[in-house]
């Protein structure tokens, strides 16, 4: 017989009591400021705003406290309260190319225009354990930076492959419609590329992360070349409508990838390299050349290319994606469920009776 | 030498593990051998299984040289041979001559090699087969059934479709007539420098954990058909810095829209230039 599990709210409140004080931690541990977290542990910051899809370092790094460092859970806290916020103005798109870089690398060229600006990156550090960094009081004095001013027009390393036909556009063609906002409109399949394009921004990482790592395993196979991939500030400009020429209202982080692959045109198209694009919020290589070679892989009924694989499909691909629904959903399996297994529960017992007759 | 580390990274049993595997590559030329594919301190794809064989083959009187794309001061290559420096102590070189092993990305280089010397290859995607067929457990059965004939579908689509064979890099090899195998990213151009090659050629995919071979002065033939036989495309350029004619040259873009000619190969390209300036002196 089933008993229903009662007393709701005394337990609630408990749960939320115990969960205070598991945040919290040891008490004699000096309690993690917002804004050491925020300075400190911002690439998990950047993920949080990316997938949150709401630039606020403040806030991201609050909400990871809250969380105790999970990045869904934070991410969610984040989009909550994101979908409180009223829409005032859609702005201009950013012109990375006048980003503020801080780091760009091309795999294409071995030198270029701008050249290649190694930046901050894990890339070369050997991942040999820092000891040192355990006692955090002993301050050890930081290796000098070179000041380089950041330069602030660096052309994208595929223009001059564009200017000769060999890249296709990157830009809209005239006319095209505005983007949708998948945030507020429902989704309907097959979606526009810019809606795809941000369902897959505010992806999870390691769900979009394993899609591309297989089409490199041969899953819709695609030969990518990192084209461009850059992490810097640009500037967010609105225009009012009073004004009629743009402002800038900000700057935010963002890191932007474009990934070139064959394409072998068509009756159309002569052969060419096509793009796959990737765009977040801070500093995310691993997700913004993921998000790229996605995107280019979802394109595959644009290019006539035979679709083989989960990752050509953009209904596979895209709702599967949202870690915030897809955790809200996995984990309902929590909430109470008598009535519908009583139900099932009855009628196997039925057909186990009929089975031993 | 860094302390608290074994010679070479690796402790004694990894690399024992590694020579096994390597063994039985060298015995079985082109046949991918699996081997238990170690956490190395470096990013899966950028060169983990060429630093595994490269640590399982080092001594310590060999003289090791990393290149990248043909060049030794790319990032990738210098942090290899730093790594390698720092846990090793073994003596580094950027010549070609002086190397008795050469770990390589993408190229294989100019100068001709010799019996004494070991070329490592960086093996991103050890599977020749995974571009027309996916699962594993598949191309297993095809190599051991020398089923081959996707491959050869594939290039006679090409052939039909463009009138050429439309790989220009990772162009699939028959090694000592029976294995079918990936000769890792380097371009077409490449491909021939391997056939009957006095140098031991080892491969190591650690992410895909796979290791193979090709023994020294083995046959080494690039797919193709009677009627179409594989051939090497020239840029057609000579290098802006030495004038060599015969080495795969890399196109660098220059501001202003002009582009510039040079052999990847940075080792050959500075002896090119040097022989030239002792023609010019004499």
């Amino acid at each position: 017989m089933y008993i229903a599990v009662k007393g709701g709210e005394a337990a609630i409140e408990a749960s939320r009591s115990l969960l205070a004080a598991a945040r919290r931690g040891d008490p004699a541990v000096r309690e993690l400021e917002v804004a050491q977290i925020r300075e400190q542990l911002g690439l998990m910051v950047d993920r949080v705003m990316a997938e949150a899809s709401l630039y606020d370092p403040e806030l991201a790094a609050l909400a990871l406290k809250q969380a105790r460092g999970d990045a869904v859970e934070a991410i969610f806290l984040l989009r909550a309260y994101r979908t409180t916020l009223p829409l005032v103005a859609a702005t201009e798109p950013v012109d990375t190319a006048r980003m503020q870089v801080r780091r760009r690398v091309s795999a294409i060229f071995k030198d270029l225009p701008g050249g290649q600006l190694l930046g901050p990156t894990y890339d070369y550090t050997q991942r040999l354990l820092d000891f040192t960094l355990l006692d955090g009081s002993r301050s050890s004095p930081l290796p000098p930076t070179s000041a380089t001013e950041a330069p602030s027009n660096m052309p994208h390393a595929l223009d001059a492959l564009r200017a000769e036909g060999l890249v296709e556009a990157s830009a809209p063609s005239e006319g095209d419609p505005p983007p949708p906002d998948i945030t507020r409109e429902p989704p309907v399949y097959p979606l526009p590329r810019s809606a795809r394009l941000q369902m897959l921004a505010r992806a999870d990482e390691g769900w979009v992360l394993g899609m591309a790592y297989a089409t490199q395993r041969g899953y819709a196979h695609s030969h990518p070349f990192g084209g461009d991939i850059r992490y810097g500030t640009v500037a967010v400009e609105i225009v009012p409508d009073e004004l009629g020429f743009p402002v800038a209202v900000g700057e935010i982080d963002v890191t932007e990838c474009q990934m070139i692959n064959q394409f072998e045109g068509s009756a159309s198209v002569p052969p060419q390299f096509t793009c796959g694009y990737g765009l977040v919020y801070g500093h995310g290589e691993r997700k913004a050349m993921a998000m790229s070679l996605v995107d280019r892989a979802l394109r595959a009924d644009e290019f006539g290319e035979d679709i083989t694989a989960p990752v050509q499909q953009q209904e596979f691909v895209l709702p599967q994606g949202d870690s915030i629904e897809a955790s809200g959903f996995v984990q309902h399996l929590k909430l109470p469920h008598y009535v519908t297994f009583e139900s099932e529960l009855q009628l196997i017992r039925k057909l186990r009776e009929e089975f031993d007759q | 030498m860094m302390q608290g580390y074994n010679f070479a990274y690796l402790d004694e049993r990894s690399k024992r593990m590694i020579r096994r595997a390597i063994l039985k590559a060298v015995a079985v030329p082109g046949h991918q051998v699996p081997f238990g594919s170690r956490e190395m301190p470096l990013a899966y794809g950028w060169g983990t299984g060429g630093i595994q064989v490269t640590a399982a083959i080092l001594g310590q009187h060999d003289v090791l040289k990393v290149i990248d794309q043909g060049s030794d001061d790319t990032t990738n290559a210098v942090n290899i041979r730093q790594f390698f420096a720092r846990t090793a102590g073994v003596q580094t070189t950027e010549r070609t001559r002086e190397a008795t092993v050469i770990q390589t990305r993408h190229r294989i280089p100019e100068a001709p090699l010799g019996e004494h010397q070991v070329l490592v290859y960086q093996v991103p995607q050890p599977e020749p087969l995974y571009k027309l067929e996916a699962r594993r457990s598949e191309t297993l059965k095809l190599h051991a059934c020398e089923e081959y004939g996707l491959v050869n579908v594939k290039l006679y689509e090409d052939l039909a479709h463009w009138g050429r064979v439309e790989t220009t890099y990772d162009y699939p090899v028959l090694v000592n007539r029976r294995y079918v195998m990936s000769p890792s990213p380097i371009p077409s151009f490449d491909n021939p420098k391997m056939h009957r090659m006095p140098a031991l050629q080892l491969f190591g995919a650690g992410r895909e954990k796979r290791i193979y071979a090709v023994p020294p002065y083995t046959e080494v033939k690039s797919l193709d058909f009677e009627d179409h036989p594989f051939q090497v495309e020239h840029s057609g350029h000579a290098c802006a810095l030495c004038g060599c004619t015969t080495s795969y040259l890399d196109e660098v873009l220059q501001a202003g829209g002009e582009r510039l000619w040079t052999c990847s190969d940075t080792d050959w390209c500075r002896e090119q230039q040097e022989a030239k300036e002792a023609a010019n002196a004499r």
